[in-house]
């Protein structure tokens, strides 16, 4: 029987160090909502999204008040919508349209945000894709809880290079769009190389075309569990500091695999996987930096941070696989400037720049993520940081990301705030010199020579 | 059989134990152990009990005992046994 150490262990976690489920993510496909005209289709969805999510807040709040465990988020992700809205949208305004559906459904569920406003041209854009691609500067400022990701490159097909191009030019746009409001709406656009179907963390989730009508993913977290784990550790071997993190991995994740499975259940619908991601938040001691900390560096950025990421991530994985009966999404560690304080500290520090962030993104499970850019960053620029993302992601046959805020009218040192869950990024400085003669090239980089295997 | 754990953390006071166990008396509920302990320099206590007879939902049993919990300034929380159980064993 269970005693009480380990029952006070599991509430320690808890209570003071923010272990949570970070999210309950239902993934809904739309395919059947296509429709002959644009008002119709946006009703489809609608009433989709409403129908198949009506219990998800409520079945997320009872087993969070069942285990004692907090549920950070409860969401929606849904199939692409440029491959629904294919069939009937003319033209930017009925994306914006379908765009406000799902707000209205996300808003009559009660998630706090809906992902899978989402375009996949990682070899070539359709008319429809361009179009949501087109429609992102309307589409986001008139919706709040709307997410957005574009597949831009995979290690199958190669980069999109139109695609790099033309996000570039959105995300400044956006910026530009919405300079004065107070929330930044590019913190709800991700550009993805090999982005996964069944990512349940925003703002990158949608509900891919391989998945079934309807799927429940969770994403656990906990970094502050495993940070002070490896206080306990200081000055021991790197098989003492490995099997810390393996061990409180599973631990963590065994928390994810009973939340995913009794809401399986209690909804009636399939689960689909436990996303083993450390995702921290602007909270103290919620922070991956400060897990890199402490394993003995200064401060995250430094000579050897990069080895400490690879080693926690692997540690992570090798952990929650255990735990886990199905596993996907993401699963690594997130490493978002702005929604980690440690990270915030080390760049106001200095210790971490854009080109370590980027090494970084080899060994761990996304990319630069929430990174606010001076203001005057060009197109190209943008453009040029996507592509050097997607390359790590293609040639590494990994998931990389970028989340770039521009952050118009300010400039390296300034501050940019987004409240909540978003935390607050400090603008870093980017190199000055162009790229615009290579990123105007027309077409797309081939797929590289190891994709090649049947 | 349906468990769940119910711990006390905070201040020893007289009849912590006796109210706990009194408002799990009058709603049905088995205790199948009690272990308590000074942890970091406070009290703690662990009932594992079940629950399959209770009269009352699993959401009143948990409000009721933080309710008795209140009254002894104690912090008294109620969970289904599994969040442990998964956590802690294979």
């Amino acid at each position: 029987m269970i005693n009480i150490y380990e029952v006070h262990e599991t509430n320690q976690m808890i209570e003071q160090e923010n272990l949570d489920v970070r999210t309950i993510t239902m993934g809904i496909s739309l395919l059947d909502c296509a429709a002959g005209n644009i008002d119709e289709l946006c009703s489809n969805i609608y009433n989709k999204i409403c129908l198949t999510a009506k219990d998800l807040v409520s079945c997320g709040e009872q087993i969070e008040k069942d285990y004692g465990v907090p549920i950070v988020n409860k969401r929606i992700s849904v199939t692409p919508i440029s491959l629904i809205a294919a069939s009937c949208a003319s033209g930017t305004e009925d994306f914006v349209k379908i765009a406000r559906a799902m707000d209205d459904a996300a808003k009559e569920v009660g998630v706090n945000y809906i992902g899978g406003f989402s375009a996949l041209v990682s070899k070539g854009m359709t008319t429809a894709d361009e179009m949501l691609i087109r429609s992102l500067p309307y589409a986001l400022p008139a919706t709040e809880r709307v997410c957005s990701s574009v597949n831009v490159g995979s290690t199958k097909t190669g980069i999109n290079m139109d695609a790099v191009r033309l996000m570039g030019e959105i995300i400044k746009e956006i910026a530009e769009n919405t300079e004065e409001d107070e929330f930044p709406h590019c913190a709800k656009l991700v550009v993805f190389c090999n982005a996964p179907d069944d990512n349940p963390f925003m703002a990158g989730a949608f509900h891919g075309p391989s998945e079934p009508d309807a799927v429940i993913n969770v994403g656990v977290s906990g970094p502050g569990v495993v940070k002070t784990a490896l206080e306990s550790c200081r000055g021991e071997s790197f098989e003492v500091l490995c099997e810390t993190v393996k061990k409180t991995a599973f631990k963590i994740t065994r928390v994810g695999q009973l939340v995913a499975k009794e809401a399986s259940e209690r909804l009636g619908i399939p689960f689909g996987i436990i996303d083993l991601s450390l995702a921290p938040t602007p909270a103290v001691g919620d922070s991956v930096a400060e897990i890199l900390e402490a394993m003995g560096l200064e401060s995250a950025g430094a000579p050897g941070t990069t080895a400490a990421l690879a080693l926690l991530n692997d540690q992570v994985k090798k952990g929650g696989i255990m735990a886990s009966s199905y596993v996907g999404g993401l699963s690594g560690a997130f490493i978002p400037v702005s929604e980690d304080q440690g990270m915030i500290d080390a760049v106001v520090r200095g210790s971490l720049s854009l080109e370590k962030l980027e090494a970084m993104t080899c060994v761990c499970s996304v990319g630069l993520d929430m990174i606010a850019v001076p203001g005057d960053t060009s197109a190209s620029t943008i453009s040029g940081i996507i592509a050097d993302e997607a390359a790590i992601g293609m040639i590494n046959q990994k998931t990389t990301a970028v989340r770039l805020i521009p952050a118009i009218g300010k400039d390296v040192g300034d501050r940019v705030e987004f409240g909540g869950l978003f935390g607050y990024a400090p603008v870093m400085p980017v190199n000055r010199f162009s790229c615009e003669g290579f990123i105007s090239r027309k077409g797309r980089i081939p797929a590289p020579i190891h994709s090649f295997k049947n | 059989m349906n468990r769940a754990i119910i711990t006390v953390v905070g201040k020893d006071t007289v009849g912590i134990i006796a109210g706990i166990c009194t408002y799990l008396a009058e709603h049905n509920i088995n205790i199948l152990d009690i272990s308590q302990t000074i942890l970091q320099g406070i009290f703690n206590m662990m009932m594992i009990v079940d629950v399959s007879a209770s009269d009352i939902s699993f959401d009143e049993l948990s409000d009721g005992l933080y309710a008795v919990g209140e009254e002894k300034h104690v912090d008294v929380k109620c969970q289904r046994e599994e969040i442990f159980t998964s956590m802690h064993r294979i």
